[in-house]
């Protein structure tokens, strides 16, 4: 058995806001094995974004509380000295963001950014650096990468810059690469190739992936293993067949019906069925409910402690033994598992 | 690229076997560019040529003025511009062209040791309070504050009465008059610059905070700087002409614009000349040194350069 790349154990945050202290990620608990791609899926405010820059510390501190343990290749993310943590970032975890507009720097050419990411761990000049930069934008399917490098961010389009960052969090061949939500800002085919990307790259480099995302579509084409999110929570974890098959959280089973089916029966007057919707909002993170967190959107409600009582997160069905050598159990964290089936 | 001629053909996708330091390669050019691109723009280009004039003149005064500045001469005084005196001459019969020549040098230096000492000490306490927050942010813009509630001109006056009159500590005096202003414009840009997502993303692959702040904050937050400082040369040349006529600048009987726009006020009704042609000076250089800083904020923007270069997008 493989030793996992990361393993975060009951990781807890709390901000800080004019409306009282929000609860944002509520004791979560999973692992990374090393080439295995793990999909933190849920809606916007279920806490996916945060939980993972907490594991890094980019939280700001003014506001933001950490608690748990964040185990990366044995060591604690969450109470290393800071120095420790900006050697660590990079090298142990690289980041991939949300937005390529956003997340280059618009005054500093494309290859200083590269540069910049390889000189903070590594003692190489700066001719040395530029070559590694080519090679790396090479690497993630750049055309020309030698001229790229003169090339400032807003002279690129979203998907090339978005190949950039991606460079960028694979300087330094980090043990974890975390995407949030690192393809949303795309259009489809660009999204194709950034995936294809990066399970090419974990194949070479054995790359543990973290992969936030709530598009379904892409969680099936990329995950290992699913961790489904909920008002901080995780309410349902467990392969990709486990959990997009055979959901047994009523949360995930919204989620799923709200996909649109190509193959589902068209009614005979060609008719095509209505999608169904999980009705409501999240909680807010200032004021949870008691019970289970999704008990207020609930459909099924199929038991007495769903108002009052947290359900654990359990195993259910049948626990099958996955890839990398390990246990992968399908948990979910409802009362009404039984119903749902 | 933006128009910008690459000295060598563009090589093939693998990079390796390039042998130059290519880092250094890029920054010649981009100088050069910088400067086309400000000469694309009439006025900062215009801007930018007299003024370059204008520290000529302040270098070379001795050379050029027709006159010693203070060579009076009673029978010539009061005379109006004409061939001989072009700018006219004053009570005292001094030539006021020469005056003004030999002032720039003052009222430049002056200005510029002003600017540097408000803009270098300023920047950094905005910059340190913007980006840590907390209490360095209390602390640094509660004394920032303090400076801030005094008057300008009785914390000028008392900068001088400690350290004595002259150009230098006029020019110490009107710099620490102005660190709150930079302080509190560098502290408003950084805060807004610190949230973006690229900075999160450099420190995401382990930036340390030097480099973010030199690197991604400081650039990014610079743009209002630009513009405060040359609009801060402007009135720190104004305020040179104040703390003269106070008698607290330049003493008597060299020449500073200020202190001939002062002394040249009581004439005002009978001899234009005196305040006109130092006034003039000063506009000149106030004005030159706002369109220069506005160009010189769009050109150093790489996004704005590309718009301009009309370059390959």
């Amino acid at each position: 058995m493989t030793a996992p790349v990361l393993e975060v154990d009951d990781l807890r945050v709390q901000l800080r806001t004019p409306r009282g202290t929000a609860h944002v990620v509520n004791g979560l608990s999973y692992s990374v094995g090393p080439g295995e791609t793990v999909a933190v899926v849920g809606e916007s405010g279920s806490g996916k974004s945060v939980s993972v820059l907490a594991l890094l510390g980019l939280l700001p501190q003014r506001v933001a509380t950490v608690s748990g343990r964040a185990l990366l290749q044995g060591e604690d993310l969450l109470s290393m000295p800071p120095e420790r943590l900006r050697q660590v970032r990079g090298p142990g975890a690289g980041m991939v963001f949300q937005d390529p507009m956003t997340s280059l720097n618009p005054v500093l050419t494309v290859g200083r950014q590269i540069v910049e990411g390889l000189r903070a761990h590594a003692d190489v000049n700066a001719a040395a650096a530029r070559r590694r930069a080519a090679e790396l934008l090479g690497e993630v399917g750049l055309p020309d990468p030698e001229r790229a490098l003169d090339r400032y961010p807003h002279e690129l389009s979203g998907g090339m810059r978005q190949r950039v960052v991606i460079a960028i969090a694979l300087s330094n061949s980090p043990a974890l690469l975390i995407a949030d939500e690192a393809t949303t800002a795309l259009d489809v085919t660009v999204q194709a190739q950034i995936i294809d990307l990066v399970e090419r790259l974990q194949t070479d480099h054995g790359t543990g992936v973290i992969w936030i995302t709530h598009d379904l579509g892409v969680v099936a084409g990329i995950a290992d293993r699913v961790l489904v999110m909920y008002g901080g929570r995780c309410v349902e974890d467990g392969t990709v067949d486990d959990v997009l098959e055979r959901p047994a959280h009523p949360y995930t089973r919204g989620l799923l019906g709200s996909l649109p089916d190509l193959a589902a029966p068209v009614g005979p007057g060609g008719e095509v069925p209505d999608l169904t919707t999980v009705p409501g909002l999240p909680p807010p993170p200032t004021d949870l409910p008691a019970g289970c967190v999704f008990w207020p959107r609930c459909p099924v409600r199929g038991d007495a402690r769903c108002e009052t009582e947290q359900p654990p997160l359990v195993q259910v069905g049948s626990g099958r033994s996955g890839h990398f050598g390990r246990e992968l159990p399908h948990r979910a964290a409802t009362w009404c598992s039984e119903e749902v089936r | 690229m933006t128009g910008q001629p690459l000295p060598e053909p563009a090589p093939s996708p693998t990079a390796t076997d390039a042998g130059i330091p290519s880092t250094q390669r890029a920054a010649r050019p981009r100088w050069r560019e910088t400067l086309g691109l400000l000469a694309r723009n009439p006025a900062a280009a215009v801007s930018g040529a007299l003024l370059l004039l204008i520290v000529l003149v302040a270098v070379f005064d001795e050379a050029l003025a027709p006159t010693g500045p203070n060579e009076i001469s009673v029978e010539d005084r009061l005379q109006p511009p004409s061939l001989e005196h072009p700018f006219g001459t004053d009570d005292l019969g001094r030539d006021i062209f020469s005056r003004v020549i030999l002032g720039a040098a003052v009222s430049l230096r002056v200005g510029f040791l002003a600017v540097a000492v408000a803009l270098v000490i300023g920047s950094l306490i905005g910059l340190l309070a913007g980006f840590y927050g907390r209490w360095v942010d209390d602390v640094l813009m509660r004394i920032m504050d303090m400076l801030f509630a005094f008057p300008a001109v009785l914390l000028a006056i008392a900068v001088l009465a400690v350290r004595g009159p002259g150009s230098g500590n006029t020019a110490l005096a009107i710099g620490i008059v102005y660190i709150p202003v930079f302080a509190r414009v560098t502290r408003a840009s950084v805060l807004g610059v610190r949230e973006e997502v690229y900075v999160r993303a450099s420190r995401s692959v382990g930036a340390s905070d030097l480099r973010l702040l030199t690197r991604h904050v400081l650039p990014n937050a610079a743009p209002p700087i630009i513009v405060q400082t040359s609009i801060s040369l402007a009135f720190a040349v104004l305020a040179e002409a104040a703390l003269s006529f106070l008698g607290l600048g330049t003493q008597p009987p060299n020449p500073s614009w200020g202190l001939m726009l002062a002394e040249g006020r009581g004439f005002i009704d009978i001899a234009w000349w005196l305040a006109f042609f130092p006034g003039m000076a000063i506009f000149l250089t106030v004005l030159c040194f706002n369109l220069l800083g506005d160009g010189l904020r769009d050109v150093l923007d790489p996004r704005q350069r590309t718009l301009m270069a009309g370059g390959a997008r």
